[in-house]
């Protein structure tokens, strides 16, 4: 790595731990319903809602009855973009005239942004009209993020209160999630994109004339053809709806080529803001775990795990990117490292660090296509992704998935001293042991198993490149939308049935399998007796905590996943440099 | 289960409903109104205009002929070059021999420029949106003696030109140093119809 890869990651992570913090802190006291600055402004508007809905914010609910508000929601969203999405062609706001989305394409789609991955089987300029992109796409980032943060705080409950069934209100917890943290936070992060560049208007295009109208009549090389008199612009409400893809972890793009796009993401400030909007809220929840259990310590142990990791991974990308193509060697260009699939302004550093916070939280969002990174560039995000979007992982879900696997260290940890395992004073039996089990085993099912299926009875046309990395591309995808990510090896042809069926499938068990049984967790850890901590007990904030949490997350990651990957990008990593 | 459920309908239809025009409509469109008044150029897609005719967005890369003007980089969107309506990379994986070919034959395309010079990796390589406005600030000096040889200019002044126009890392540290290359290709109509 270069003096200069080290100062982007270091000097990101910094700003990252430094802005992370006091949004953790708010964040609790906005759900402990104390005082947060924000609630005088926005106080009457939350209780408004509560009224014109006919909720009752003060109803206790327990887990199951969280489940159930949680799911009819998130059924309504998906219905709702469904419709949208099948109808955009006869409803308003659709400059463009684009027809209804294809049966298939449209419920991978509204799976896709319902469960938080934006999986995107569709280039989004020219298949959604602006009225699905705002008021289908741009409401399920908010609604699906704020989910994830709702179910994280009903873990923490679960795991802060004692002997009682009640995890909080779910319907609280969301409205709170997006009043007082989503929308300021891509109020201030979309002017800022708008004032770098990023488009915001509701002109749906303009045609433009050519600066150089001779190059356009000569035939273009790459057997292309040669481009019209005209150049048609694609404008819309982006930045409302890139500020808030990138905060609530969602990823999907208003263009095709996604945070690549340079109305997307213009500048290397913008490009620094995004990344730093990706991991912001999952890094601010180990703060507001540590706060609202009473032990701030236990957050930070988890943000330390999940740093490392991070780093770890990202050097280990950056480093990749930094070797030049073999390949690309002695036919006359300069011996540099490869930018095919990458942004000038980005460059293979910026693309490579992008590319490790997009896996590590379940973002999706990129910069530069993976496709065409290197074997190992590709496959330490993939890892990334396999080793269930925990390391910072989506707004919420990161947190809920790390505390499970906390469960499982000190379980682990309990089997090796033979005493019973507690976690933060809660004893951990064998009713959470299984359900931290199947929520850490079913996303590697829904991964290999799909990866499997698209092996034998995918379409034998849906991959784009030869080779061990035709399978990458499969294991990727799988990977992806078996974590809730939503990246791509975008060759991947993904609009057949099989790929829309199956993707959608992987999607949906991947993210509501898991909450179901980690709302359940949390409702039988707020069953329990709070435990004073005797001289057995092993401390959970500790360094040695720290190391075996890690040293389980990257066991089970990579012990599940190694074979795959060596038929992948390892088998072409060495096809590459023999 | 079912009467807890008919419970939670009710609201859930009606939060779903007030969210989705708060989050949907009410938050796109003050920022629409917000950023239109703070920024308007910008939010308006920073389109660029010569002589009073809108001729691209400053943000989106066009074609250039190389030689007359400085060349951008390869676009591999479909279904020709730089379709700001269809933004997308080639996806061609590093070991694809597709890729070592078209890398190829953009090197040998480019060679007459700067004969017998390795050809600068941003110029022989397509884009990730296939829309990138710019360059390195290498690739534009090592297009600038046949820029300036085809205009006519001195190479001294096509040289000062890139230099004014270069961008450098945010604050030294994060992106790369580059050039806009329709404001470059502007900027040199502009010098070259001064003389």
């Amino acid at each position: 790595m270069t003096i200069n890869a080290v100062m982007q990651l270091v000097l990101f992570l910094v700003l990252l731990l430094l802005l992370s913090w006091p949004l953790g802190l708010y964040a609790a006291r906005v759900y402990q319903g104390r005082p947060c600055g924000l609630d005088k402004v926005l106080g009457p508007l939350e209780r408004l809602l509560y009224r014109l809905s006919g909720v009752d914010p003060d109803r206790e609910m327990n887990w199951k009855t969280y489940a159930l508000a949680m799911t009819g929601l998130n059924a309504l969203g998906f219905l709702a973009v469904y419709a949208l999405e099948r109808l955009q062609g006869g409803l308003p706001l659709n400059p463009l005239g684009l027809p209804g989305v294809d049966p298939f394409v449209a419920l991978n789609a509204a799976i896709s942004f319902a469960t938080n991955t934006n999986w995107q089987a569709y280039a989004g300029e020219t298949t959604m009209s602006i009225l699905t992109q705002m008021l289908g796409l741009a409401v399920q980032n908010f609604l699906s993020a704020a989910t994830g943060m709702a179910v994280a705080v009903a873990v923490i409950r679960g795991i802060a209160r004692r002997e009682t069934t009640s995890l909080g209100n779910f319907w609280q917890d969301m409205t709170r999630s997006v009043l007082y943290i989503l929308l300021p936070l891509s109020l201030v992060l979309s002017l800022a994109l708008i004032w770098q560049g990023v488009p915001q208007t509701f002109t749906a295009r303009v045609e433009a004339a050519w600066i150089d109208p001779a190059a356009v009549s000569a035939p273009a090389p790459d057997s292309q053809a040669a481009p019209p008199a005209t150049q048609s612009i694609i404008l819309g409400p982006v930045a409302s709806q890139v500020a808030i893809k990138q905060l609530g972890t969602n990823g999907g793009g208003y263009y095709n080529a996604n945070s690549a796009h340079p109305f997307e993401n213009p500048t290397p400030l913008t490009n620094l803001l995004e990344v730093l909007a990706i991991l912001l809220i999952p890094a601010a929840f180990c703060h507001t775990f540590g706060a609202m259990v009473g032990d701030r310590r236990q957050g930070l142990a988890l943000l330390a795990a999940m740093t490392i990791l991070f780093a770890i991974f990202a050097g280990l990308t950056m480093a990749a990117e930094a070797v030049p193509n073999p390949a690309l060697a002695s036919i006359g260009v300069q011996n540099a490292p490869s930018l095919e699939g990458k942004e000038v302004r980005f460059g293979p550093t910026g693309s490579a660090l992008w590319a490790a916070v997009t896996t590590a939280a379940s973002n999706g969002s990129v910069n530069a296509m993976h496709d065409s990174f290197s074997p190992l560039g590709g496959l330490w995000p993939m890892l990334l992704m396999q080793l269930g979007e925990v390391v910072y992982g989506g707004v919420g879900s990161g947190l809920y998935g790390m505390v499970v696997f906390a469960v499982v260290t000190v379980f682990v940890a309990g089997l090796m001293v033979g005493r019973t395992p507690e976690y933060c004073g809660k004893k951990i039996e064998p009713f959470e042991t299984k359900m931290a089990a199947l929520i850490i085993l079913i996303p590697p099912f829904a991964c290999l198993a799909g990866t499997a299926l698209a092996c034998v009875i995918g379409p034998a046309d849906a991959v784009s490149n030869p080779g061990p990395h035709g399978f990458s591309q499969m294991l990727y995808a799988f990977s992806s939308m078996g974590n809730n990510n939503g990246s791509a090896f975008a060759g991947l042809t993904a609009t057949s049935p099989f790929w829309t069926l199956a993707g959608g499938l992987a999607m949906f068990v991947s993210r509501y399998w898991l909450i179901l049984p980690v709302l359940a967790l949390a409702g039988s850890l707020a069953r329990k007796k709070r435990l004073a901590q005797g001289p057995g007990t092993l401390p959970t904030h500790g360094p040695i905590f720290v190391g075996l949490l890690m040293a389980v997350v990257l066991v089970v990651g990579t012990l599940t996943f190694v074979p795959s990957l060596a038929l992948g990008p390892v088998a072409e990593q060495l096809a590459l440099f023999q | 289960m079912f009467v807890s459920f008919m419970r939670e309908l009710k609201p859930s239809c009606l939060m779903f409903l007030w969210l989705s025009l708060i989050t949907g409509v009410a938050y796109p469109l003050a920022v629409t109104a917000l950023g239109g008044t703070l920024f308007p150029h910008q939010a308006a897609g920073s389109l660029v205009s010569r002589d009073g005719l809108v001729t691209g967005s400053a943000l989106i890369g066009q074609p250039f002929a190389p030689g007359r003007y400085f060349a951008g980089r390869p676009s591999a969107t479909s279904p020709f070059p730089c379709n700001a309506a269809a933004s997308g990379g080639s996806n061609l994986a590093p070991t694809n021999p597709a890729l070592a070919e078209a890398v190829k034959t953009r090197a040998v395309e480019l060679d007459a420029l700067a004969s017998g010079r390795p050809v600068p990796m941003d110029l022989a390589t397509a884009s990730a949106s296939g829309l990138d406005p710019h360059i390195s600030a290498e690739a534009a000096r090592w297009q600038a003696p046949a820029v300036a040889k085809a205009r006519g200019l001195a190479e001294k002044d096509v040289a000062a030109l890139i230099a004014s126009q270069t961008e450098g890392r945010l604050l030294g540290v994060w992106g790369e140093e580059r050039v806009n290359v329709a404001r470059l290709n502007l900027a040199l109509d502009a010098l070259a119809g001064a003389k």
